[in-house]
């Protein structure tokens, strides 16, 4: 599954994890439970209206606060394929790579892709392709140390498989 | 080739003998930290590793501090889970209500931390403990769950920004004010991946509290982490008190930073920020008239014992205004006894505040004061996100200790030198 295709949801700079997942729904870590909430406080129907595959696009900074995990497992649960932003806080970026989120830093794209655009992905060359506006816009590389942990499912298949060497 | 102290500290603990900026380098271990909401995802993950034992259980710390005592059935079933996982791994340090404190204010305290250490904690603030001249950082469940594991992390080396601050602090001015300075100069991504080294007269004057307040809002302005080179100040702490041998390191006068901000702090004021970003500071001077209903002392930003002291010296003899619920939280049992001792506790009983076990609480909106829609809340804590204390459509603004008493006395933001 080396393209990913969806509607581009677009959001601002500075979306915070307790906007992704505010922390009144971290008594669970239940994925349906968090999905249900994904995004609430930035926009309280979201939850409602995403479909299956749409992508996040977002401004710089996206997912600062707190480490919640909760965030990133929210967003893949509520069946977002991707988040296109011009910046990711660190413990996010991390956490996405780690639990199998896609995610692509692209100032450029951040900037030119609207809401309801139609967006496609090739995961392994990080080009985005905008089918509405027939635009194309590269995303920063991933360095081969993640894309294994990628290619492994995530962080805990690489760890079990280094173990069992 | 000279190294900055994070540098030096990350080097050592992948076994090199330099490191450089951007470079992807495995570290050892020696604390991994997680707590009620970030634990239990990783226990779940550590089991799918299939591994039988955590790689060290003296190194493995778990607190249940975020919705504790706790406040709902699903919130206990989470601490349970930290509970099971402590008992089945014999974990030697899992910290009980009644027994514990805010994760942040208690790793210090125990001596569980000391300079030159790596700690790595599935919570954002871990890098508090960069105060101790430590590399510590934040992480999500899945890294925990992995380090639990193996006792080692990936890590990219950090660009270093070193701050350096000139000039005596004003009364009533501390470290809470610095870094809200600091972080309204730079920006909530102004360090983003990087380092931040605390440096200048101002710091070598900083009680280690203060250091404390400041290295756990490094992340508030998107760092990996936040230190203080150690000196007298800091061996003063952690002697007698490190559980481990520790270990001095110190920047070469010639490390390269991606950036040196020098900032004049002597004419600072306290500091206030605004909703909805810890970066939207302003003199308290020039915060205009700001109603408030609530106002919270606590958190692991401004749970320790100096704060209780100085909100305590503002309220002694006072009373809380009428239309405000002040609700004070000492970070660990070791702070709330000794205010008991000190008398604190009364005074702000006496002044009509609501005194708390330990606990996170209201802090991240969990429970102990959550706001409703409208309200105003000024608090000690660091981050004033939308809905970060309750409803989307309440505020929190964020102040040092005596500015939250003050304020809580006339009801609106204020200055202490306006109630003394
Ligand atoms: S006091 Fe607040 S910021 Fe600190 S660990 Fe608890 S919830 Fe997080």
């Amino acid at each position: 599954m080396n393209q990913l295709r969806g509607k581009a949801w677009k959001f601002g700079d500075d979306i915070d994890t307790d906007a992704i997942i505010p922390a009144r729904y971290l008594n669970t870590s239940d994925p349906q439970e968090l999905a249900a909430h994904c995004m609430e406080d930035a926009d309280p129907s979201f939850a409602g209206k995403v479909q299956p595959g749409d992508i996040i696009v977002a401004g710089k900074n996206f997912g600062c606060g707190s480490s919640r995990e909760h965030a990133p497992i929210a967003i893949k649960a509520a069946g977002i394929s991707c988040v296109i932003a011009a910046s990711f806080a660190r413990i996010f970026y991390r956490n996405a790579f780690n639990i199998g989120l896609p995610i692509f830093e692209s100032p450029e794209a951040a900037a030119k892709i609207r809401e309801g655009d139609e967006v496609m992905v090739d995961v392994e060359s990080g080009t985005i392709t905008n089918l509405t506006r027939r635009e194309q816009y590269r995303a920063t590389p991933v360095p081969p140390f993640m894309q294994e942990i990628i290619a492994a499912g995530g962080l805990i298949n690489y760890v079990a498989r280094r173990l069992k060497g | 080739m000279p190294m900055t102290i994070t540098e030096k500290i990350l080097a050592a603990h992948a076994g090199l003998d330099r490191v450089e900026p951007g470079q992807l380098i495995n570290v050892r271990v020696d604390l991994a930290l997680g707590n009620d909401i970030t634990a239990p995802v990783a226990i779940r993950e550590f089991q799918r590793i299939g591994v039988e034992k955590v790689f060290d259980r003296e190194r493995v710390v778990l607190v249940p501090d975020h919705f504790v005592p706790n406040k709902d059935i699903k919130s206990a079933e989470q601490a349970k889970i930290l509970r099971d996982f402590a008992r089945q791994q014999q974990l030697t340090h899992y910290y009980e209500v009644g027994r514990m404190g805010i994760e942040h204010c208690l790793l210090p305290e125990e001596g569980l931390v000391g300079p030159g250490d790596v700690v790595i904690g599935a919570d954002s603030h871990t890098c508090t403990y960069g105060a101790l001249g430590a590399f510590a950082t934040g992480v999500g469940s899945t890294d925990l769950a992995a380090a639990m594991a193996l006792g080692e992390l990936w890590l990219k080396v950090p660009e270093s920004i070193k701050f350096i601050y000139y000039g005596e602090l004003q009364p009533w001015v501390g470290g809470k004010d610095l870094i809200l300075y600091t972080i309204g100069q730079i920006g909530v991504d102004g360090a983003l991946y990087r380092a931040m080294e605390f440096t200048g007269p101002a710091i070598s004057a900083l009680s280690m509290d203060g250091r404390l307040t400041m290295a756990n809002m490094a992340v508030e302005a998107g760092a990996k982490n936040g230190i203080v080179p150690p000196d007298e100040i800091t061996l003063n702490y952690v002697r007698g008190r490190a559980k481990r041998p520790y270990r001095v390191y110190q920047s070469d006068p010639d490390a390269r930073y991606a950036a040196v901000y020098e900032f004049d702090v002597s004419k600072l004021e306290p500091q206030v920020a605004f909703p909805h970003l810890p970066s939207n500071v302003r003199p308290v001077s020039e915060a205009g008239h700001v109603e408030i209903q609530q106002v919270v002392i606590g958190s692991c930003t401004n749970g320790r014992l100096e704060d209780l002291r100085l909100a305590a010296r503002v309220l002694q003899g006072k009373k809380v205004h009428p239309d405000v619920r002040l609700i004070i939280i000492p970070g660990t049992q070791e702070i709330y006894r000794t205010a008991l001792k000190e008398g604190l506790v009364e005074i702000f009983i006496e002044a009509g505040a609501a005194v708390s076990t330990p606990t996170c609480g209201p802090c991240l909106g969990g429970h102990m004061g959550i706001l409703a829609a409208g309200e105003r809340c000024l608090a000690t804590t660091n981050r004033n996100f939308v809905g970060r204390m309750g409803h989307p459509e309440s505020e929190v603004y964020l102040c040092n200790p005596a500015v939250a008493a003050a304020s809580a006395i006339l009801g609106r933001i204020a200055a202490p030198q306006e109630v003394l």
